[in-house]
């Protein structure tokens, strides 16, 4: 294997560790906690009453557009950083070329503004 | 942990930087909550705090973890039994995977990736995810509310985070974190080497929009509107108990103290001391002490970032929701990408 990719494998090495942590611990705890579900423990809690209707319940999505606008804010960032790190070899050419991709970008976002799409209703 | 080991085969290595870096977790974590959550919130609201368990209760941390791991494991019985037990390993995986980026010395580091700046963004937001299941797999109203509030806060902070970010990788010129941190202690201020030359100095709006977006992503008060205890109960931790919602609570603690070291790394010089003070010139003439010194220094600079998030936390108010979306959409973006544009401008332009 590459050192490369074998740079990247210490992030699996990481990942695992985290539940393997989590389930050590979690062990422990299943050795030491009671165990005495009755119905009024496992209902859903609702402040006290008892849960009306579904928990998986009809709510408004409201951040929908949002997420659309992340999508291409966050992949705007996907170009901005290999730019930023060879700006001094571009120079003003590589400037002017990322003022006009972000300027771009900008008024996109005025125009979601302009339209309301900000606005959290 | 450590590069000066090289000639460990490669699974005992593995090893060791595993175990650093629970180490490089478990012991901010436990710092900041006894530190600033038992303490000094007790002392800003005039209170003691824990006195009990050990001198000024400095045992207390220890207390808490036998309670919890003796609290009875409940589920809803609507619950989505699987991905209802994965959601705080989730949110926990994501704090471990963060900190395998950090660097704490010259040699000592987890990996060494040339694209560590991109990569602690990235699976900065896995958990996202976690919350997210935790919300849905609950099937109470209350986690579905705070779930989704959670996923559209962390979505609109994330960008402000990531812009701001953008201008250090502009200064410095590399995406590799140790090499952000050799520039910054090399660098010097008007011909000036004494102090090096920090980036909180240059960046000092990328400075405050990071810490703002890291204050959002941890969810810490003011913006801790997916957790608003006196709408939501407690969001998407409602139906949890026992010791899965300590790995919430740990998850937590571990992040802030994470995004603080990198924080550190991007902004205050990271593990170094200006490398003028003792002649070195690169990262190879760096002596050997400096992998015992590094990690003290980062440790030392990550109490100072957390206290500053903490102080925030306990004199703020909380946000509502839509002001909370508009601080992000309508003010952090728009002036994250005004300062990307200048640094980039000065850069050319010196």
């Amino acid at each position: 294997m590459s050192p490369f990719l074998r740079s990247y494998l210490t992030v699996v090495w990481f990942g695992l560790a985290a539940f393997l942590l989590g389930g050590l611990l979690l062990w422990l705890a299943s050795l030491l906690r009671p165990v005495k579900p009755n119905p009024e423990k496992v209902l859903a809690y609702e402040s006290g009453v008892n849960p009306v209707g579904e928990g998986w319940s009809q709510s408004q999505i409201r951040y929908y557009v949002f997420a659309l606008l992340f999508v291409v804010f966050d992949v705007e960032a996907v170009f901005l950083f290999p730019w930023a790190t060879q700006l001094e070899r571009y120079g003003s050419f590589g400037l002017i070329e990322m003022g006009v991709f972000v300027a771009v970008l900008l008024l996109g976002l005025v125009y979601a503004w302009r339209k309301g799409v900000l606005r959290w209703v | 942990m450590l590069g000066l080991i090289a000639d460990v085969s490669y699974w005992t290595q593995s090893l060791l930087r595993v175990f650093g870096g629970i180490v490089a977790i478990l012991l901010p974590a436990g710092t900041i909550v006894y530190v600033f959550l038992f303490k000094m919130m007790s002392f800003m609201q005039s209170r003691l705090g824990p006195m009990e368990a050990g001198p000024f209760g400095s045992l207390q941390l220890f207390a808490e973890v036998g309670k919890w791991l003796q609290k009875e494991d409940l589920y809803p019985e609507r619950a989505d039994r699987f991905i209802f037990k994965m959601a705080p390993l989730i949110v926990l995986s994501s704090t471990f995977l963060l900190v395998a980026v950090v660097p704490f010395g010259p040699d000592a580091w987890f990996t060494n990736f040339e694209a560590g700046v991109f990569y602690a963004l990235a699976v900065s937001s896995v958990s996202v995810l976690g919350i997210l299941i935790a919300g849905w797999a609950s099937a109470n109203k209350y986690s579905l509310l705070g779930g989704l509030r959670a996923a559209g806060q962390l979505i609109a902070y994330e960008l402000p985070m990531v812009l701001a970010v953008v201008g250090v990788v502009i200064q410095a010129g590399t995406m590799n974190l140790q090499q952000i941190v050799v520039a910054q202690n090399t660098g010097s201020i008007f011909g000036w080497a004494g102090l090096g030359n920090p980036y909180i100095l240059t960046q000092c709006v990328g400075f405050v929009i990071f810490m703002i977006a890291v204050q959002a992503e941890l969810t810490q008060a003011p913006f801790d509107m997916p957790i608003a205890e006196s709408e939501l109960v407690s969001g998407y931790m409602t139906e949890y108990s026992g010791f899965r919602f300590l790995i919430f609570f740990i998850g937590e603690f571990a992040t802030a103290g994470v995004f603080a070291f990198i924080a550190s790394v991007l902004f205050l010089g990271g593990w170094g001391v200006p490398f003028s003070w003792f002649g070195w010139t690169s990262i190879d003439s760096i002596d050997n002490w400096m992998n015992v010194v590094g990690p003290l220094i980062m440790f030392t600079k990550m109490m100072l970032l957390v206290f500053v998030i903490m102080w925030v936390r306990f004199s703020y108010p909380r946000f509502r929701e839509d002001q909370l979306q508009r601080f992000a959409w309508k003010s952090l973006i728009p002036l994250s990408l005004v300062n990307i544009m200048a640094t980039s401008v000065l850069k050319v332009a010196f």
